[in-house]
């Protein structure tokens, strides 16, 4: 693992979309809205250069903001993960 | 709600399954009979004592009792046995964990090569995830391995730690500086040993199912007789089964190799013998592993083992669990009828016969259900047994002659098993079941015959035709199912599918040379003619005025259309016949070749594939099933559609080898195109062979001048094309067909009246043959279009040999190519239905796996059915639009 921070510019690159860390009650507010346990979010693995850069820890929840040919902007979450899934 | 007679108990209900390892212990527990001898029966017939059909594994002859449970063969249950191994031996479909706990852990003291601390954090964590988040520990555990393994030396003791090799499946070696050192069952055993329970929990092994010690084989657990029976053959002989051969193989090396070993025989035959019974027991659970002697049959079949009865299209799992026969089903072959409704499906009387529907019967019911009663079970409609539910009593019709008294003695509650009859619903599926529209619900009609009968205009999503093809029927024999196939599964809930958001029930071929025959702008019909055309549709109609008063009232083909059209339908939309010499942009086209519907009456435009064709999104069907519904549209399908049909019957459309005939003006000219194009291309290889001609960038010279080639002679063939187009007669029967879209192209036109053109394979000029030529019908290295397998011949006037063979060479690879695609595609649909089958979309609009997990937060990013869509487009602003301005028009007028 390398302990260099990922480029900053990233974050402006056209392809990655909009991400941010939720507030505790955010979170709390969305995992009720969907009546589901955090482990039932998709993942993010804490390695991920945007959540590097976001400073985001294992167990906080990520609202990303994509754009989508057919639905305008859609909205996904992620829960940050310490370890990745095997390929 | 019907019932079954046969009344079960259900005690208990599976939570769940755990999988895990025997441990020699509880092997040695269960075990009735130690197997010591590899022969099965004694020269008298009787079994061997100590063999493979001991009396210990329980009874499985009629009246035997059971030495072991004291029952029969019916109530006992079957016991194990266990082969005592001289030497351990490695659970060969476990090499792969085996090598990673190898890995991971010290060659000395076996604990997990990380840190104490580490581990004691590690294990907090872990228990803390396994408790909440059990799936995340799965994950953590996989790092914990590759985090272990690149330790080289052991925080314990300080042990060097080697890289071990493995070769799959059974063979591990150490890698030690003095050299590759082989691991042995026993030594991989004592170090598996080793591991504290704490360190195998870290490798997500849970050490109470399953002891990594366990892996490695010291007594082997031998099957009852219920796992692998034997079968009496007609010549009186026994044959046993495949696992039972297999078993007593492995007896036989591990009787030999204890025979070495107390006679102290050479440490090399030992070996050999060992290694051997490890091979032979690898075999036994898995024989297609790699690097491994399969078990045959007298040196022929492999034998089936272990692995073999789970694995594959025929295993247990996709043969007899995930897919079984099925019962209350039939199968014949698939043949056409119009005048079906295209819910329907008819039934040959032979088969509605077989296939039953208990019905219970009621005071509401009981007089029909005696009228099959009365009519026995050979004759339709009636019936083939009777449920005596008050005397617990089935009777079988078959065997019983007075069909009177028991109707007489029908009362409610009983429940008779009917015959299929008209009204049913039943699914019908075609395979390959390649998507939902392949099984769907029908109503069943009964008729005389021996097919499937279906309306045609199912057969786009079943992608039937009738040369043979056959199709399966499943009677749904419970109400609940039944009234779900009838709300779900009905073939009008199918027009319009989610694939690609258009119709997929639809006209084709004859359907659509009909409408354009009737709806063409030339046509004219008397009352007698309206007549006969409109009452094939069996729909009440009023004729509107008719379009021509005198001197005899005359109707056109485009008001019969509108007679089936909804009232307030407005629709604009360009015909396929609006191309080439028909084209035209304007909405007032005197070509007819704009479809304008204003107020249910169709007033411009002539109805082809572009208006009610299957498979073309925002066509007319399209959107008279998305805004008027579907049994709106069904009714259409089942009326109109008719029309087209019996339009086509009266007028008729037919071929003749001189619809494709060129006058010899016009074969002149094409002659005098192809040796234009032959001297052109003639001089692009002069050019080439001396050196001169200019290479297209990023193209070698041969690729340029094929490039060159190729292109050169594409034009001529289009051109050739454009001549013989020019000299027929656009309006013979081929033409109206190919503009209509109902069958064939310009390119089937071209070749059958001009010229087939190139051949290709791979979408090259074919080279092949020879090793300088294609054929020996020319020189050496002759690039000319007709040695490359350029074909200047048609279908009318035939191919001269060498062009028939290039032209087989080249439809050769079409079958090919088709053949390797439907493999392929059907093994990639395979995967990827069993990654997706048990996604829902719920009712928040999130899509979610079985486990309750978020897949999507909103389906599609969207949450559109594309069902309900202008093919993907959830609004069509130009309809809209479309839509306002024929309304705002109509209230001027
Ligand atoms: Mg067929
Ligand atoms: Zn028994
Ligand atoms: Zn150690
Ligand atoms: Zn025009």
């Amino acid at each position: 693992m390398s302990i260099k921070e990922p480029d900053r510019r990233i974050l402006k690159h056209r392809l990655v979309p909009e991400h941010r860390v939720l507030s505790f009650e955010e979170a709390v507010g969305i995992l009720k809205s969907l009546g589901v346990k955090p482990w039932q979010l998709p993942q993010i693995s804490v390695n991920d250069p945007v959540v590097r850069l976001l400073g985001a820890k294992p167990g906080d929840i990520i609202e990303i903001k994509r754009r989508s040919p057919t639905g305008g902007v859609s909205i996904a979450y992620r829960l940050v993960v310490a370890f990745e899934r095997r390929a | 709600m019907s019932f079954r007679v046969e009344r079960f108990s259900e005690p208990f209900v599976i939570e769940k399954i755990i999988f895990g390892l025997l441990s020699p212990q509880e092997i040695r527990k269960m075990a009735k009979v130690t197997v010591l001898r590899s022969d099965i029966y004694e020269a008298d017939g009787s079994p061997v004592v100590g063999g493979l059909r001991d009396p210990h594994f329980g009874a499985i002859e009629p009246g035997e009792r059971c030495p072991i449970c004291g029952n029969t063969r019916e109530e006992c249950p079957g016991h194990y046995g266990k082969i005592e191994l001289a030497r351990p031996v490695l659970l060969p479909h476990l090499g792969d964990t085996i090598y990673s706990l190898l890995q991971a852990t010290c060659r000395r003291c076996g604990k997990l090569l990380l840190s104490s601390e580490r581990i004691d954090y590690l294990l907090r964590i872990y228990r803390r995830l396994k408790e909440k988040w059990p799936r995340l520990a799965e994950v953590m555990v996989n790092n914990i391995v590759k985090e272990a393994s690149d330790n080289k030396e052991c925080p314990h003791c300080r042990e060097k730690q080697f890289d071990i090799r493995y070769i799959r499946p059974i063979i591990f070696y150490e890698r030690k500086p003095e050299g590759e050192v082989r691991l042995t069952p026993i030594d991989i055993r004592d170090r598996l040993e080793k591991i504290p329970d704490d360190h195998v929990l870290l490798l997500g092994i849970n050490p109470k199912r399953a002891r990594p010690e366990w892996m490695v084989l010291t007594v082997l657990p031998v099957p009852p007789l219920a796992v692998r029976p034997s079968i009496t053959l007609e010549t009186g002989l026994r044959a046993e089964d495949d696992l039972t051969h297999a078993l007593a193989e492995i007896i036989r090396q591990n009787e030999k190799l204890k025979s070495f070993l107390t006679t102290n025989a050479p440490e090399g035959m030992i070996e050999d013998a060992w290694l051997t019974l490890q091979h032979v027991i690898a075999a036994y659970i898995d024989n297609e592993l790699p690097n491994i002697y399969q078990l045959t049959h007298r040196r022929r079949r492999p034998l089936k083992t272990l692995a073999q009865r789970l694995k594959g299209k025929e295993g247990r799992l996709r043969g007899n669990l995930s897919g079984k026969r099925v019962n209350f089903s039939a199968r014949t072959v698939i043949s056409p009828d119009p005048y079906i409704s295209i819910n329907e499906v008819g039934v040959p009387v032979e088969i509605a016969k077989i296939l039953t529907v208990q019905v219970t019967v009621t005071p509401h019911n009981i007089e029909e259900i005696k009228k099959y009663i009365l009519n026995g079970p050979h004759k339709w409609p009636g019936a083939t047994f009777v449920y005596k539910i008050r005397q617990d009593r089935k009777i079988d019709l078959r065997y019983q002659k007075n069909y009177r008294q028991l109707a007489e003695e029908l009362e409610p509650g009983d429940i008779v098993e009917r015959h299929l009859i008209n009204g049913d619903i039943v699914l019908f599926n075609r395979q390959p079941t390649l998507h939902r529209m392949s099984i769907m619900g029908h109503i069943v009609r009964v008729m005389p015959g021996k097919t499937f009968r279906i309306n045609l205009l199912v057969c786009p999503p079943y992608n039937a035709d009738f040369d043979g093809d056959e199709m399966n029927l499943h009677v749904l024999r419970l109400e609940e199912a039944q009234s779900e196939a009838r709300e779900l599964l009905l073939v009008e809930k199918h027009i319009l599918t989610p694939r690609y958001g258009g119709p997929i029930i639809g006209g084709r071929q004859d359907y659509i040379s009909g409408a354009y025959l009737l709806t063409m702008k030339t046509e004219f019909y008397n009352l007698d003619e309206v007549s006969k055309l409109v009452s094939r549709s069996e729909k009440p109609v009023h004729l509107p005025e008719p379009a021509i008063l005198k001197p005899k009232p005359l109707w056109t083909g485009k008001q019969i259309a509108s007679l089936f059209l909804p009232e307030d339908l407005n629709f604009i939309g360009k015909s396929k016949v609006n191309s080439g010499l028909l084209k035209c942009d304007n909405e007032d086209c005197l070509n007819d070749s704009y479809i304008v519907v204003r107020s249910g009456k169709l007033l411009m435009g002539v109805l082809d594939k572009n208006a009610i064709g299957a498979e073309q999104p925002n066509n007319l069907l399209h959107i008279i099933a998305l805004e008027y519904g579907e049994s709106k549209a069904r009714e259409l399908l089942d009326s109109l559609f008719r029309v087209f049909i019996r339009t086509l019957e009266v007028k008729g459309l037919t071929i003749a080898l001189n619809d494709i005939e060129v006058p010899v003006d016009a074969m002149r000219e094409i002659e005098e195109l192809i040796a234009e194009a032959k001297r052109e291309i003639e001089e692009l290889i002069r050019r080439y062979n001396e050196g001169s001609l200019e290479p297209i960038p990023g193209r070698t010279l041969e690729e340029s001048l094929e490039l060159m080639i190729i292109e050169r002679l594409q034009k001529l063939r289009s051109n050739a094309g454009e001549v013989a187009i020019k000299y027929l007669n656009p309006f013979n029967d081929i033409f109206i067909m190919s503009k209509t879209g109902a069958r064939g192209s310009d390119v089937n036109i071209t070749q059958m009246a001009s010229m087939l053109g190139q051949q290709t394979i791979r979408g090259k000029r074919i080279t092949r043959g020879f090793r300088t030529r294609t054929l020996p019908h020319f020189r050496e290295g002759d690039l000319s279009p007709e040695a490359r397998g350029f074909i200047k011949g048609n279908f009318r006037n035939g191919l001269r040999p060498t062009e028939l063979f290039f032209h087989a060479v080249a439809g050769r690879e079409g079958l090919v190519d088709t053949a390797v695609k439907t493999s392929q595609s059907g093994y990639m649909q395979r995967r990827l239905i069993n990654a997706l089958q048990d996604l829902v979309v719920s009712y928040d609009g999130t899509v979610r796996d079985s486990w309750n997990n978020i897949v999507q937060f909103k389906y599609g990013e969207d949450g559109v059915d594309p069902s309900r869509t202008y093919h993907g487009k959830p609004v069509d602003i130009n309809r809209v639009i479309d839509i306002i301005r024929a309304r705002s028009s109509e209230g001027e007028s």
